[in-house]
């Protein structure tokens, strides 16, 4: 295979990846902090895409034409309200079912997931099909024989690095993050040294949901078409990835998230029927979880006593 | 004295008569199509369409009947279409049904109607299978099938001296019922296939897929599925810098098509059966009702099949009276009948054989008929890489 083109494989996969890795974070940020599952946050995603849109498209009726303040103003109203949605999803469903048994947790946010795509479904206008999403990037492109580099590629691509490194850094290196991790390493303890458990779990939900909503916008921008639907495979790869990866740990998350887009593509490029990649990469899921049940990188505090 | 007589008689007829109308009987006639889902567009305009025979039939005095529009959705899957279809097909007070746009559905769904024995008309799936498979008798069907479209598709495109193509299609019927009959056509016509990517309906991306494709490098790159991922594919393809020409079958005529993709529409062709509405005799009589009610959505491709399959059942339901079986021997028999999409004929499966198939291209954000195009004239080139 030409360079150029293994490049361009390398590059779609790398694509996808950082959008899986985004999502994956998210669960293993609230697995990490709470023990719990998550189903609805693959909806989160979606919800997160057609916020950006409706913004759009208000912002646009206003006549507002500046590609950058539109920009600005999608993302933001994306992460600031999916961020609020993470933080209510938190306090009034997830925190209220802490004694309940965990599958109760998993049951009412796989009920909520339902009801985020099925109220964008209906209440959104025309909301069956798919929609249009701006093209709001630059779009040059540089050829290099067979490999094209876009502009607004790379753009999408080390805004979803940079996150995931913010999102890592503010877990690591914060007051808040010292925070975080001492919820998740012991929770009374925690309380008893004076953290605020509750705040701090909604912050977390809101971090993780602020991260599916710049999933959904890049996602958006990098396809430039967003449905209602799009939300369900997003959310089952990306816990994939996370349990693949060592659900609670971010560096699993992001091996399992960019994992599992090199095997999809890696499907693509061997099959003669392509459709057949995402068994493929799912199988491989099944047989690595068979090998590795705790994931590739097995949380540090697995035991508890 | 004769002028009271006169004037008796005039308001005694005119009593009679509202006394008929009054007296109306009330048929009920099903439509099914994908209401919701991505290929929502194409539904809501046959809809519409079928909707606005009923309406015109209503409004005129000389009907016998009053007749009721039950719209249901497919949805566009199988599984719904099945239950929908059985919902129609089990209330007898519904004659027949003008059903179904998604070929995965219609061929789902034959079985039910021949079991209740309801006859239906087919107004857009175009899988041949829907009416050759099977010997039943309650199913027809108004829009040509695939086997014409690709036949005029190779043809055309080899004339245009095309030699490469690769194909995408999705892995549903009706998707491989398209790749089986442009690849046998292109075959025949002298054109090569460079690779066959076979891919979900519901996929979003393509990257993979049309990398591997650019290193093929094809002059065309034939689609055979519906708009949503038409849509996606020709998107994905500008940004991986894919020069070749997007032609993309009946499935893609829809403004959803142009609407999802802007400019990037221009210049992909497709292929449809029938004449467009406006070329049609009674295309103009058509268009011009339909504007006339208002519908917020246009009629799509396949708006006017809808309104002369309405038709025809409705025709059928007078000369024979709301009886399933008589309805149904009344369209088997069915010959050269006079319908907006042209003259109706059905053969020994309920196909009508419409020998037109029209050529589209977009120019300036709508489908424009090759002919009338400036890509014809030379003004315009398509891509060539």
């Amino acid at each position: 295979m030409d360079p150029g083109l293994a490049g361009q494989y390398l590059l779609n996969g790398l694509m996808l990846g950082v959008i899986y890795a985004m999502v994956a974070v998210g669960f293993t940020l609230f697995f990490g902090v709470l023990d719990v599952i998550k189903f609805s946050h693959g909806d989160v995603v979606m919800a997160g895409a057609f916020v950006g849109l409706a913004t759009f498209i208000g912002l646009r009726d206003l006549g507002i034409v500046s590609s950058l303040a539109l920009l600005l103003a999608v993302s933001t109203a994306a992460l600031i309200s999916m961020a609020l949605l993470g933080a209510l999803i938190a306090r009034f469903l997830v925190l209220p079912l802490r004694t309940a048994p965990p599958l109760n947790t998993l049951l009412v946010t796989l009920m909520l997931g339902l009801a985020l795509r099925e109220a964008v479904r209906l209440f959104y206008p025309n909301g069956s099909n798919p929609k249009p999403f701006p093209r709001l990037l630059p779009a040059e492109a540089y050829s290099f024989g067979s490999f094209t580099l876009r502009l607004d590629s790379a753009l999408l691509l080390a805004t979803g690095l940079l996150a995931i490194v913010l999102v890592h850094l503010l877990i690591n290196k914060t007051r808040l993050g010292l925070a975080i991790r001492a919820v998740a390493q012991d929770p009374e303890t925690a309380k008893v040294m004076g953290i605020d458990f509750e705040r701090v779990v909604m912050i977390t939900f809101a971090i993780g949901s602020a991260l599916a909503a710049l999933a959904g916008i890049t996602n958006g921008l990098y396809y430039n078409e967003i449905n209602f639907g799009m939300g369900l495979l997003l959310g089952v790869i990306g816990f994939s990835a996370a349990v693949v990866g060592g659900l609670g740990n971010i560096y699993g998350a992001i091996i399992g998230g960019f994992l599992f887009a090199g095997l999809q593509t890696v499907g693509a490029v061997w099959f003669s029927v392509p459709a057949y990649k995402d068994v493929f990469a799912f199988a491989a899921v099944i047989l690595l979880m068979a090998w590795k049940p705790t994931g590739l990188i097995a949380e540090k505090s697995a035991e508890r006593v | 004295m004769y002028r009271l007589a006169a004037l008796a008689l005039v308001f005694f007829a005119a009593a009679a008569g509202s006394g008929i109308a009054a007296a109306k009987e009330t048929v009920k006639i099903a439509f099914i199509g994908p209401l919701t889902g991505g290929v929502s567009a194409n539904g809501l305009g046959g809809r519409n369409s079928a909707e606005l025979a009923v309406r015109l039939r209503n409004a005129d005095p000389k009907s016998p009947y009053e007749y009721e529009l039950m719209v249901l959705d497919d949805e566009c899957k199988p599984n719904i279409g099945v239950q929908v279809a059985t919902k129609a097909a089990a209330d007898r007070k519904i004659i027949a049904g003008v059903t179904h746009y998604c070929s995965a559905v219609a061929m789902g769904t034959v079985d039910v109607y021949h079991r209740f024995g309801m006859p239906v008309i087919v107004w857009g799936a175009v899988l041949p299978d829907v009416t050759y498979a099977h010997d039943y008798k309650e199913i027809h069907r108004v829009n040509g099938t695939m086997i014409n479209q690709n036949e005029v598709a190779a043809q055309f495109m080899t004339g245009l001296k095309f030699k490469k193509w690769v194909i995408i299609h999705d892995t549903t019927d009706y998707g491989k019922g398209h790749n089986k009959y442009f690849s046998e056509d292109l075959a025949a016509h002298g054109g090569t296939v460079l690779g066959t990517f076979g891919v979900t309906a519901d996929q979003q991306d393509f990257n993979a897929e049309l990398t591997k494709i650019k290193e093929l490098r094809p002059e065309v790159i034939y689609f055979g599925g519906l708009t949503p991922i038409g849509v996606r594919i020709r998107s994905q393809m500008d940004k991986l810098g894919i020069k070749a020409v997007f032609q993309g079958t009946s499935g893609i005529v829809s403004d959803a098509f142009i609407e999802g993709l802007g400019p990037l529409a221009e210049g992909v062709l497709a292929f449809r059966e029938g004449a467009p509405a406006e070329k049609l005799p009674g295309g103009k009589f058509f268009l011009e009702q339909y504007q006339k009610q208002k519908y917020p959505d246009p009629p799509e491709a396949y708006g006017a099949f809808a309104f002369a399959a309405a038709n025809l059942i409705i025709d059928a339901i007078e000369k024979v009276g709301p009886d399933r079986r008589k309805v149904m021997g009344e369209l088997n028999a069915t010959r050269d009948h006079q319908s907006i999409v042209g003259t109706v004929t059905f053969d020994d499966h309920g196909q009508n054989m419409v020998p037109l198939i029209t050529k589209f291209v977009v120019q300036d954000g709508r489908w424009t008929v090759w002919e009338d195009s400036e890509y014809a004239r030379g003004k315009r080139k398509l891509a060539k890489p």
